[in-house]
């Protein structure tokens, strides 16, 4: 009974998507084979090695604090980090008492209340805060950026396909269009060609332009590669922190536990030594050994197996 | 529990025999997994599974009760409240990975036990039971992990969610109304991130509860083997404790180093990097995907792309539920007396078309909907459903299957099959050779 | 062949049995049919007892010349016997040797003490982030400690503001305040402090408080303009009646403490850190 009507479902199944593969095929083989033009321009990310790669990465702190500086005043005016709190730069390398004073002189100040009209005011940052956001809310951001949101940066290397490199392509990979990118695929008013984006014109324009942009506190020479490096590097940082804890556990607790299962398979081994897997050839179904059992079966009372 | 040379429960000292008569918990303990549970003794690793499931369970209650300590479930502060545990709550990252990894790794370990209890029938009399209530379980977790999946609040939860609870707009006359009624609203918003997170708390003890049936079910006729031939004797069998505590001991070391290489050194692997973005419900992501492990069942929902009498969004939900509930019929569907699939050769094959079918379902399922994955998807569904529900019911009738061992010990001894004649399916043997 | 006694029915047919390696517990040590592992806890817990024993049968039955039976209880005892004739068993394969001397006996189990204690130290070590996790989080110890601008605070004023989750009273004491709190006997206080004990040296006229009342947990009126400031011109708690004086001591009322002084350091004439340790 069931497996009637299980058998008819199944053809039922079956028979319906054929029927969907069959048209799927005609319209498939049918029309003629267009690429988008997505699919043609777009480039996948260059690749980008950095300190913190690998199982054993650890972050270099000279390169996030240039990353923070190239940040700081190239991209806050646009892109808020509102996960990290300025306490957090200690990671950096930074003291105490730098950060305070990052906190305290940071352009965007902080909401808050004024305490003696009970109007919207602002104030200036403390540690303990995390990073204000340029804009006061999306309206305003998008009135500022030609109806484009600036995205908010501390996740964005985790964000999207490519990390860190996705981000430092994008930030170099401006150009020209080329010649061969049809009419209507081009940059619009406001918009400006990356290959490394996704619909090939994106809304912000190139924010690294120039060499030197960044005089960096270490002298070291900030190139628009070096920049772009630099604060891919940072905003790995901003969406792992915790990325050397998470290794350097990660390493204590793999040796812990290989240790521990190679004596699990050893005491395991120990417990079944003995307990047959192979046996000696003239062992227990020889048929002659397997008749006498049988007797003695037989003889005891006790029913056969 | 139902072997009469089972050893009984001896209590050790004053206070356990006092504990024993008032409440039989350690009896129920030493009889369910302790010296008291005889196990076949040829079990192989495929066996360890169903216990790792059940640590994977364990690990996935206490990391989420741990996390459900700091998350917010509201729609202004999901999102920030998961970024709080991972920057700020002390080893919140850990916890979070954990809990995200740990899932994925859930559904491995269950999807290998399914696919022996398929090869090795165990899901045959007198275990039918058993497998439906496993059955149960999946659909459970499977219901737990899309929930779960959701909370976080990033662009995949939201839309995940929109796509699923619209799927239920495709049943008719009452669909819509259902859909309303499980988002609270239009669409997801701060009503239905609320009840995902009751009901994702509540539902991994509704599967303990279930796991504990499962296992209760097993105990009574007892653990299935590779040779699919039933205990018949005290030799077939070993105590639970200390051979296959050891066992699993060492397979749950061996999950546990997997885990941790995952969790530690690539925890965003299996994940999707738009989960990071904050859901907009006025911008749809690229491509709309489910976490890998629903893959297959996406696969076969996207695969009906054309109206037949019914639309074609509903010919996939029903496809996709069907695959699922088939699988509950498979005692009947598939009533050979060989149990396992190590003596049924023909079966044998198509077990692996089988698995290497959902494999490719499960690619496609994570593919955008595009040709040639759609079409290639549209032949996986029909192998599938052909499989269960045509091939396997005629096979049983068709093929000829190896000659079964007399008895556990005996392949043991021997290896499988052959030497010392064992008897074929009538249970006739050959005549002894001297 | 000697016909030996058989288990008891319930049982099941007679074990059969393999020869050589794979030889028995002596019955006196085992409860039951032995196993293997078991045999050797088995041993190991009637070791005082049965050493010499033990090692004799192991040596017999190493050299073939003793085997398993049953007695009549069931239970396996050593015999003497020629083993060649005797059929080979699945059952007692698992009873490994009770052949091998003491040594082997310890050296295996060390291998599963050795595991066993591996996973535990494992299992103790997860503990730890399940419990720190519940510890302040991040963001919360950086709010341990804040800073309290007090240039505007005029003489006679306070102001109120949150330290940790809770109230903190920042009050700029005038002379007379300062005088008045002074001129209190000391041992008549409910909670004996001296106005200097209750301030920093040099900085006698900021007196910075907890505003949580030390009888249940309420916030003092007095720290802002025209609220009441109880019989001694300090704090007035309206739940219980609790009074405090200039120094915020308590003078009346069921409070049993006088409020409490957090840890702060002026970081200058106008700047306090409080929650800092000084």
């Amino acid at each position: 009974m069931v497996r009637i009507f299980g058998f008819l479902v199944g053809v039922g199944f079956v028979a319906v998507a054929a029927w969907s593969l069959l048209w799927g095929a005609i319209a498939f083989l049918g029309e003629e084979h267009v690429t988008t033009v997505e699919h043609r321009f777009h480039k996948e990310p260059r690749s980008l090695a950095l300190a913190s790669d690998g199982p054993f990465g650890k972050y270099d702190d000279r390169q996030l604090q240039r990353g923070f500086q190239v940040y700081k005043e190239v991209c806050s005016s646009c892109h808020s980090l509102g996960y990290v709190a300025f306490r957090n730069l200690e990671d950096l390398g930074y003291e105490e008492a730098e950060v305070k004073a990052i906190a305290d002189q940071w352009t965007t100040q902080v909401p808050s209340v004024d305490p003696k009209t009970g109007e919207a005011a602002t104030r200036k940052a403390i540690p303990a805060d995390k990073f204000p956001s340029p804009y006061p809310n999306e309206v305003a951001a998008r009135a500022g950026n030609n109806n484009a949101l600036p995205p908010d940066l501390s996740l964005i290397t985790k964000a999207r396909e490519g990390g860190a490199a996705y981000v430092y392509s994008l930030l170099t990979g401006y150009q020209n269009p080329p010649a061969s990118l049809p009419a209507e695929s081009r940059p619009g008013k406001g918009l400006h060609f990356n290959p490394y984006f996704a619909n090939l014109n994106i809304a912000m324009p190139p924010p690294l332009t120039a060499d030197g942009q960044v005089s960096y506190a270490d002298g070291t020479a900030a190139t628009r590669d070096q920049m772009a490096k630099d604060v891919a590097a940072f905003l790995t940082w901003t969406a792992e922190p915790r990325l050397e804890n998470r290794h350097g556990a990660g390493l204590a607790v793999l040796v812990f536990l290989i240790i521990a299962t190679v004596l699990a398979y050893m005491a395991y081994q120990n417990i079944w030594h003995g307990s047959p897997r192979r046996v000696r050839e003239t062992g227990p179904l020889d048929p002659g050994n397997m008749a006498k059992r049988d007797a003695a079966s037989r003889e005891a009372g006790i029913e056969g197996n | 529990m139902s072997f009469p040379w089972a050893q009984e429960y001896q209590p050790k000292s004053g206070f356990m025999r006092w504990l024993d008569e008032r409440l039989p918990l350690p009896r129920l303990v030493y009889g369910s997994v302790g010296g008291g549970y005889p196990v076949p003794r040829n079990l192989n690793y495929f066996w360890n599974f169903g216990v790792l499931a059940g640590i994977a369970l364990t690990i996935q209650i206490v990391t989420g009760i741990i996390l459900a300590m700091h998350f917010i479930p509201s729609g202004d502060h999901a999102f920030q409240s998961v970024e709080h545990i991972m920057r700020d709550v002390n080893q919140g990252w850990l916890l979070r990975y954990a809990h995200a990894n740990g899932a994925s790794f859930f559904f491995i370990v269950t999807y290998i036990h399914i696919f022996r209890g398929i090869y090795y029938g165990s899901y045959k009399a007198p275990r039918e039971l058993v497998w439906m209530l496993g059955l149960v379980i999946l659909l459970l977790m499977m219901a737990t992990a899309f929930m779960g999946y959701v909370l976080p609040w990033g662009q995949m939860s939201f839309w995940g969610a929109k796509v699923i609870t619209g799927l239920f707009g495709a049943i008719p006359l009452v669909g819509e109304p259902i859909q309303h009624w499980l988002l609270g609203g239009y669409a997801p918003d701060e009503a239905t991130l609320n009840r995902f997170f009751s009901l994702h708390y509540l539902l991994p003890f509704v599967i303990a509860g279930v796991v504990i049936l499962h296992i209760w079910a097993l105990h009574i006729p007892g653990s299935s083997n590779p040779t699919g031939v039933e205990v018949k004797t005290p030799q077939d069998t070993l105590p639970f404790h200390p051979f296959y505590t050891a066992k699993d001991g060492f397979g749950l070391g061996i999950f546990l180093i997997l885990l941790a290489f995952v969790v530690f050194f690539a925890p965003n692997y299996l994940g999707h990097a738009d989960n990071y973005i904050p859901a907009n419900p006025l911008s749809t992501p690229a491509h709309i995907v489910p976490e890998w492990y629903f893959w297959p069942f996406y696969a076969i929902l996207r695969a009906f792309t054309v109206d037949f009498i019914l639309p074609a969004k509903l010919w996939g939900v029903l496809a996709m539920f069907s695959a699922i509930l088939l699988l509950f019929f498979l005692p009947w569907l598939d009533p050979s007396p060989v149990r396992s699939g190590s003596y049924r050769p023909r079966f044998r094959q198509f077990f692996w078309i089988l698995v290497l079918d959902i494999f490719v379902l499960g690619y496609c399922g994570g593919r955008p909907p595009e040709e040639p994955f759609v079409m290639i998807s549209q032949i996986a569904t029909m192998y599938y459903f052909a499989h269960f529900l045509i091939i396997l019911p005629i096979l049983s009738r068709v093929e000829r299957t190896l000659p079964l061992p007399n008895s556990i010990a005996e392949s043991v001894l021997h290896g499988e099959a052959a030497e010392a004649a064992p008897a074929d399916l009538s249970g006739a043997r050959p005549a002894a050779a001297e | 062949m000697r016909r030996r006694p058989l288990h008891h029915a319930p049982h099941g047919p007679p074990p059969l049995e393999i020869e050589g390696r794979n030889a028995r517990a002596k019955c006196l040590l085992a409860k039951r049919r032995p196993r293997g592992y078991q045999a050797r806890q088995a041993a190991n817990r009637g070791a005082g007892r049965a050493d010499a024993r033990t090692a004799l049968f192991a040596l017999g039955a190493a050299s073939g010349l003793l085997s398993p039976a049953f007695s009549g209880r069931g239970e396996l005892c050593i015999r003497f016997e020629p083993l060649k004739d005797v059929m080979a068993t699945v059952g007692h394969s698992d009873a490994t040797s009770a052949a091998a001397p003491n040594d082997g006996l310890d050296r295996r189990d060390f291998i599963n003490i050795a595991a066993v204690s591996f996973a535990g130290v494992g299992a103790a070590a997860t503990l730890y982030p399940l419990i720190n996790q519940m510890n302040p989080s991040a963001d919360v110890l950086a709010l341990a400690s804040i800073e309290v601008d007090i240039a505007a605070i005029e003489p006679g004023q306070a102001i109120k503001t949150i330290f940790r989750k809770q109230p903190l009273f920042v009050r700029h004491l005038t002379p007379q305040e300062i005088a008045a709190a002074n001129a209190v006997p000391v041992g008549e206080l409910r909670d004996p402090q001296t106005l200097a004990e209750r301030t920093k040296e040099g900085k006698q006229q900021w007196l910075i408080t907890m505003g949580v009342c030390t009888h249940l947990g309420c916030v003092p009126l007095g720290a802002s303009e025209g609220e009441n400031r109880g019989q001694f011109g300090g704090y007035f708690c309206p739940c219980h009646g609790s009074h405090y004086d200039t120094a915020a001591r308590v003078r009346k009322g069921p409070a049993p403490k006088n409020l409490e002084v957090p840890d702060y350091v002026f970081k200058s004439d106008t700047v306090v850190t409080v929650g800092e340790v000084a």
